[in-house]
């Protein structure tokens, strides 16, 4: 009978393979912690620079000129809710019904060219949407519009609505859905009686976290929005057909200013985009989070 | 079939449909139902085949517009280092350099950090800290604190997610007010003490690729801990514990079994990030300091095809919005390429894992 040496048992660091564990646990627990410290800087910065400057006047002025003092970005916020909801307008229609026609038709040709299509969108560059819409909408119009701005977003949001949505549906059990058949509902009976009813959290979800993406994009409203010193309406009049004043742009044209006060706005308004995109993911979250308590 | 048409006929259907009680529905459908649901399903397939068109459609119309510039400057635009509009002579190399310098700097970056994140959040680290603190404190099975090991393990997940829904133009202005500032005093005390090394070859002035690189590093970090998290924790709980038995300990099994186990996995997603990288615009046209030269200098400014285009979109006269649609198209290029084989890896990854 050998003797067991019940000290080689015991966890020592001054074994190597003990002590190489311990090391790599510390390096990695620090690298993560390392991580972090961007979005707190982020977080701090925007609170502190941003919050200094935030004050009604910024809510309800337009930009100003080069050396004037003061001034907001009010037509800014109105103009990125516009282009952000026509986006809506455009991409829901069409994510939702491919996401209806995916969900229940699993690998027809059509459906896996239709995956492959909002896989391939998921990673399109913002800039290249920006692109084609400069192409496709600003050339063939004739001018820079809040509406080309919003075809650039909605490309941008269509992948996450689609891929969303199908899950959402998808995730309906089964049996509610042969149960429905099996009444003898029609499919279309079956979608809009039993599948969307059920899978809107979910649906709304996805909208919502594509909404965030896009109300933070700037790339793609550069050369198709433009920006605009105005507010959108003139006499009563909205026009959707002139330049139109993004948060984002704003932020990004003010930034590299050598005036003080255009920075400062540049911060008070990274700080209320930032505010819009964390509450638009914040409804999103806690709309999937009631679904899952439910089921 | 045209949108104006099918929507009246959806509120139609969905007003009658979600009034219908199930005595009405308990029956075959009648001939009007028959018809609303034939017309709904056609426009469905409608709307599935306008997707996979309107991607094509972005291809097609992007390759049309950059046509004539193709033809009139042909390969030559590649491999021209010289952008001046007054004399009509373009040339991309320093922007496909720049491209891809700081993409792949920012994947190498991205890289050692996000998996480390992933590493540290599958195996569990944060959430077994706090049980133990919490069993020394003898509360590990009380109802309210028995959970806190689980929702730190959440808030550190949803913490990590954060960094990806900050817009990169926000991103950006941090970079030019922290992180430029930041990083400047020791780049220029590393130019000045090893500046025969070429990648110190240069002095930071402002804006220039380190800065850039860490910024974007940081932006694609979500991505990378995501794609890796979920390629770790899909590794069977069986190898984990044949490892252990066999004595091993928690890093030696990490290394030698789980990190080659999920390795697919852990690449789709880290060619995913280096697409992302490559067409990122924002962060890149506020700090890569817009100049057209190829420098191995970390410290030197560049430019990259994404920020060429946003700095000179906006300003550009019919002939050159040509010129610029030619590098669109060469950025959609190389992004499709990364982005297709990214997917196809992950995909065979999962099937993988399935099997």
């Amino acid at each position: 009978m050998a003797d067991i040496d019940f000290s080689q048992l015991e966890r020592s660091l001054r074994r190597p393979r003990t002590l190489v564990d311990f090391v790599l646990t510390g390096v990695v627990t620090g690298m993560t912690a390392l991580s972090l410290v961007p979005l707190f800087s982020v977080v701090i910065m925007l609170a502190w620079r941003g919050g200094q400057r935030l004050s009604v006047a910024v809510f309800t002025q337009l930009p100003p000129t080069s050396l004037e003092q003061g001034g907001g970005f009010g037509n800014a916020i109105v103009g990125t809710i516009i282009i952000v909801a026509l986006a809506v307008l455009v991409s829901v229609p069409i994510g939702l019904l491919t996401a209806i026609y995916l969900a229940q038709s699993h690998e027809t040709r059509v459906a896996t060219a239709a995956r492959f299509c909002a896989k391939v969108l998921t990673g399109f560059p913002s800039i290249l949407a920006g692109v084609f819409a400069y192409g496709a909408i600003v050339i063939t119009t004739g001018g820079y519009s809040a509406f080309a701005g919003a075809v650039a977003l909605s490309i941008l949001m269509l992948p996450t609505i689609i891929l969303t949505s199908e899950d959402a549906i998808r995730m309906v059990p089964a049996r509610m859905r042969d149960a429905a058949i099996g009444m003898g509902a029609t499919r279309t009976q079956v979608v809009w009686m039993v599948l969307l009813p059920t899978a809107i959290p979910g649906i709304l979800t996805g909208i919502m976290l594509a909404v965030a993406r896009a109300a933070g994009e700037t790339a793609p409203l550069l050369f198709t929005a433009l920006f605009s010193n105005y507010w959108l309406w003139s006499r009563g009049q909205m026009n959707l057909k002139q330049p139109t004043a993004s948060l984002a742009v704003l932020i990004y044209n003010f930034a590299s200013m050598p005036f003080k006060n255009q920075v400062e706005l540049a911060w008070a308004a990274a700080l209320v985009l930032v505010l819009l995109v964390l509450a638009a993911n914040l409804i999103g979250q806690s709309l999937s989070a009631n679904r899952l308590q439910q089921s | 079939m045209s949108t104006g048409a099918a929507a009246p006929r959806m509120t139609f259907a969905s007003g009658e449909l979600f009034e219908a009680r199930a005595s009405e529905i308990a029956r075959a459908p009648s001939g009007r139902q028959t018809i609303v649901d034939r017309v709904f399903r056609a426009v469905c397939f409608g709307f599935t085949a306008l997707t996979i068109g309107l991607v094509a459609f972005i291809v097609l119309q992007i390759a049309y517009s950059a046509a004539p510039a193709v033809r009139q400057h042909g390969l030559g635009f590649l491999s021209g280092r010289v952008w001046d509009p007054n004399a009509g002579r373009y040339g991309i190399l320093g922007e496909i350099w720049g491209t891809l310098y700081t993409s792949v700097l920012a994947v190498v970056l991205g890289t050692a950090f996000g998996l480390a994140a992933a590493v540290f959040m599958s195996e569990g680290y944060l959430g077994q800290t706090v049980f133990s603190v919490l069993r020394r404190a003898d509360l590990h099975l009380h109802p309210i604190w028995g959970q806190l090991p689980d929702q730190a393990e959440r808030l550190l997940k949803n913490l990590i997610e954060l960094l990806a829904a900050i817009p990169s133009v926000v991103y950006g202005l941090w970079g030019l007010f922290v992180v430029i500032p930041l990083v400047r005093p020791l780049c220029n005390w590393l130019h000045l003490k090893l500046g025969w090394i070429p990648i110190f070859s240069t002095d930071l002035s402002g804006p220039g690729v380190l800065p850039a690189v860490i910024v974007l590093s940081i932006m694609i970090l979500p991505t990378i801990t995501a794609l890796s998290r979920d390629a770790l924790v899909s590794v069977p709980e069986k190898l984990r514990m044949a490892a252990y038995g066999l004595g091993a300990t928690r890093w030696e099994t990490v290394l030698a079994v789980i990190l080659p186990t999920a390795q697919r996995g852990i690449f789709g997603g880290v060619v995913l990030a280096f697409g992302r990288a490559l067409g990122e615009t924002m962060a890149l046209a506020m700090l890569v300091g817009n100049a057209n030269q190829i420098s191995l200098s970390l410290f030197s400014p560049a430019n990259t095809l994404a920020a060429l285009l946003a700095n000179n979109f906006p300003e550009a006269g019919a002939k050159q919005v040509g010129v610029l649609m030619y590098a669109a198209l060469i950025l959609l290029g190389i992004t499709l390429a990364v982005n297709i084989a990214g997917a196809v890896m992950i995909q065979r990854a999962t099937r993988e894992h399935v099997d």
